[in-house]
């Protein structure tokens, strides 16, 4: 008969509208903002440099400045100036430190390309995405006191991965400083008695009873 | 530079409507359709001469959302080109990253683990459920099914969109593929829940069908319409569903077997009239074939490394040479051209685009038909325009 | 399917004296391909989509190539230069020439009815400046027609024989061509919010007079 697959139609339409009033599947609309969905761990929206306690954000920041996230970003949206001075950092090294570092918000594409080539893992990505502004120029432009934000918010945003960070970071701070020991082990090591004048003196280092163990 | 009759200049965008007296025909009207319509799978115009509502003379015009990605490319790196890749047919971000990854890994040499291989046929067909899922909405929605067949389609789409969200960080823009393998792993977890969606969709397609198929107003408007012969649609570089809708036989994952395709059976559906129902159908039968490969490579996926360990990522250099690598994307032959001096951007980044290439036809298809089966021979050839005008 | 240099030599067993030349492919792609003089272009092209053997039906992809001109060191070179560019092995440079750019126009050529391909033909230019004028192989395969009009649009090379030869992508009042390696893009083409680096004296320019201060740089 003429008009069946019409009302076949018909027919899914009417299962589909009945349906929403009691099934979840058939009804799928979050009434946003009352309800909000909840984001997967991997979601990724625009940058945020990691400092590693809340109290110091800027003393704390992993960054030292490298410009390597500037230089891979695609759309260089990145704008970072070295300090001219250095200061200790989260492991009391001394390091320089990013006296400006700016991220256009309005250019990131959220690519997190910046993030991939990071070798200091001081640059990750946030989840923010309800950043409206009222000014288009300024307002979208975030810098490091914006951007800057603790590790335990990145435990917060994305528990597996800045478990895996940390787990990293740790085994870098054991195996350099194991290498600081055995260097200061060697260089405590008495010195040889003074030998054959014909030959070099020999460096501290290589008097030690083992090589110091390769870097991370 | 115009050669034929048309006038040299296009006329002003927008609704105008000219008419323009032709001693033969009476009064012509020419109508720009475009480029701000809802119809017209996004900033894309088609000034049309009709007589009466019979099309005589149908120009497509684009351009609109022209970036210049091949000389972005050329500026960028080639790590930095793949988040541009995403841009190009915004629907489809996995094929067209692991065609450009297929590329850079044939022009250097890279190998690709195993277990990449069928992350990237798992990502890659639902990538072609998501493109022919929201190709079937929009085909109705513009045939003027006001949103119900639409949004049928997008809520089993948002599942999908979610599986991606949840492995690469992002829906749409997903900048997964990398030279050498997958940018992160799938985690069992993950592969479970495609697993169970693999196995949803079969249903889904069950009362899609049955929603649409059988419909009288649908075989009416599409049956017959647009008619595309073989010979033209070889000639005419013509890739992808609206090829096999006409019943040629030319699937890149059978032909080229790239990848781990070879390791999955399934089949090729052809049509036999090659107009716009066939290219629904097809693309229909295609997404069933999709279930099949996927649940068949989420069942033996292999466990190992998914990214190749001696792969550069940042600093990376392909050695002087060129290459052109095309895949099977949803919507046809999508395929890059790169030619490297060994530096780290290329010298020459080209896309090979498959909906410019399919718009070959539009002018040929739409002839003699009246102005309403512009927009559903349109709907059906599949166009995107990031992917058109680049 | 056959290789570069067997297609070589059927086309020149068909076209005596015709200008064929293998262009070698350095890197693991491997894809060589056939450069052809512009003058038989398009009976060779179509000797080569008819051909039983061959049944080259389906033109995948029409690329151009801008090339500048470029210092080589003078060494045995075959008459066609290598695209790829890659230096004079051993050369020690004493003698360089100014080899004079030229663009290029680039079609990759598969089988739907036997199943094969790439077989890869290049047409080159004489110049960037005047002779800029080829044979279009739309007549041959239709799927030249848009790419062409793109290589037209964005490169500037005259298809002859073209059926409709405008431009595709910028609008048709559009000077110059941006996929040239010496197009300059106007200073405010694209609005930067944030301008820094080189981009910053160039959007400086655009200012109104009493704007404030930019971002520090």
């Amino acid at each position: 008969m003429l008009g069946t697959g019409l009302l076949q139609g018909l027919r899914v339409t009417a299962r589909n509208l009945l349906g929403s009033f009691h099934d979840p599947k058939r009804f799928v609309t979050t009434q946003y903002p009352e309800e909000r969905t909840k984001l997967p761990e991997a979601y990724r929206n625009f940058p945020f440099l990691v400092s590693e306690s809340a109290e110091d954000p800027m003393g704390t920041l992993r960054c030292v400045a490298c410009q390597i996230c500037e230089k891979e970003c695609p759309p260089q949206c990145i704008y970072i100036e070295k300090s001219r001075d250095k200061k200790p950092d989260a492991n009391g090294k001394m390091q320089i430190y990013p006296a400006v570092f700016d991220i256009d918000t309005s250019v990131c594409m959220s690519c997190q390309i910046c993030v991939e080539v990071c070798p200091f893992d001081a640059i990750e990505m946030d989840q923010v995405f309800e950043l409206a502004a009222t000014n288009r120029f300024e307002g979208l432009l975030l810098d490091r006191h914006a951007l800057a934000k603790p590790n335990s918010y990145f435990h917060g945003i994305h528990p597996t991965e800045a478990a895996a960070v940390d787990a990293r970071l740790a085994a870098a701070r054991r195996a350099s400083e194991e290498k600081a020991r055995a260097a200061a082990a060697a260089k405590a090591a008495p010195k040889p008695a003074p030998a054959d004048p014909a030959k070099a003196p020999a460096a501290p280092g290589a008097e030690a009873p083992r090589p110091s163990p390769p870097g991370p | 530079m115009s050669v034929s009759g048309f006038p040299a200049a296009t006329p002003a965008p927008g609704p105008t409507v000219r008419s323009v007296r032709d001693e033969l025909h009476g009064d012509l009207l020419e109508v720009s359709m475009g480029p701000h319509h809802p119809s017209t799978h996004g900033v894309f115009r088609m000034v049309a001469t009709l007589d009466g509502e019979t099309v005589t003379r149908l120009k497509p015009v684009f351009g609109y959302l022209h970036r210049n990605h091949e000389k972005i490319g050329e500026n960028t790196t080639y790590l930095s080109s793949m988040p541009y890749t995403d841009r190009l047919d915004y629907l489809c971000s996995m094929t067209n990253n692991w065609a450009y990854a297929l590329a850079v890994e044939r022009l250097s040499g890279q190998a690709v683990p195993e277990r990449a291989e069928y992350l990237r046929v798992i990502l890659a067909e639902l990538t072609r459920l998501l493109n022919h899922t929201c190709l079937a909405g929009f085909l109705l929605q513009d045939s003027g099914a006001s949103g119900t067949p639409l949004m049928y389609a997008f809520r089993e789409r948002e599942k999908i969109l979610d599986l991606f969200e949840s492995l690469s960080g992002s829906r749409m823009m997903c900048n997964f593929q990398r030279f050498g393998g997958c940018r992160t792993d799938a985690t069992p977890a993950w592969l479970g829940a495609a697993g169970a969606l693999a196995d949803g969709y079969g249903r889904f397609l069950d009362e899609f069908e049955e929603l649409l198929t059988g419909n009288e107003i649908l075989m009416a408007r599409t049956q017959g319409v647009g008619r595309l012969p073989a010979a033209l649609a070889v000639s005419a570089g013509v890739t992808g569903p609206v090829l096999r809708a006409s019943g040629v036989d030319y699937d890149l994952r059978k032909v080229d077997g790239y990848g781990a395709y070879p390791r999955f059976a399934f089949r090729v559906p052809l049509g036999a009239h090659g107009d716009v129902y066939d290219r629904y159908m097809v693309r229909v039968l295609e997404m069933r074939e999709s279930i099949g490969i996927l649940r068949e490579a989420l069942r033996t996926i292999p466990d190992g490394p998914v990214m190749d360990p001696k792969a550069k990522i940042r600093g990376f250099r392909a050695k002087p040479g060129e290459v052109y690598s095309r895949i099977e994307g949803p919507k046809g032959e999508i395929g890059f051209y790169l030619i490297s001096e060994g530096g780290p951007n290329p010298y020459r980044y080209r896309v090979r685009p498959p909906s410019l290439i399919n718009l070959t036809i539009l002018e040929d298809l739409c002839l003699g038909h009246t102005i309403a089966d512009t927009v559903v021979i349109l709907g059906s050839i599949d166009i995107v325009l990031g992917e058109v005008d680049r | 399917m056959e290789t570069a240099e067997e297609i070589r030599d059927r086309i020149l067993a068909r076209f005596p004296g015709a200008a064929v030349a293998v262009v070698a492919n350095p890197g693991p792609g491997a894809q060589h391909s056939l450069l052809l003089g512009a003058a038989q272009a398009a009976e060779i092209a179509r000797f080569l989509r008819d051909d039983p053997g061959l049944r080259l039906d389906f033109c995948s992809n029409v690329t151009g190539v801008d090339w500048l001109d470029r210092e080589v060191a003078e060494a045995a070179r075959p008459a066609a230069p290598d695209p790829a560019g890659a230096p004079a092995k051993g050369a020690e440079a004493k003698a360089t020439r100014l080899q004079p750019g030229f663009l290029e126009v680039v079609y990759h050529l598969y089988s739907v009815a036997l199943k094969h391909g790439p077989v890869v033909l290049r047409l080159r230019t004489g110049n960037r400046k005047d002779e800029v004028t080829l044979p279009s192989l739309t007549p041959i395969w239709r799927s030249c027609e848009f790419q062409e009009r793109e290589v037209f649009d964005l490169f500037g090379v005259t298809f002859a024989g073209h059926p409709d030869l405008r431009r595709i992508l910028m609008w048709d009042e559009f000077k110059d061509h941006p996929m040239r390696k010496d197009y300059v893009e106007p200073d405010d083409y694209e609005w930067e919010p944030t301008p820094h680096g080189d981009l910053l004296p160039k959007a400086r320019r655009h200012y109104p007079a009493a704007a404030k201060e930019a971002p520090a740089p």
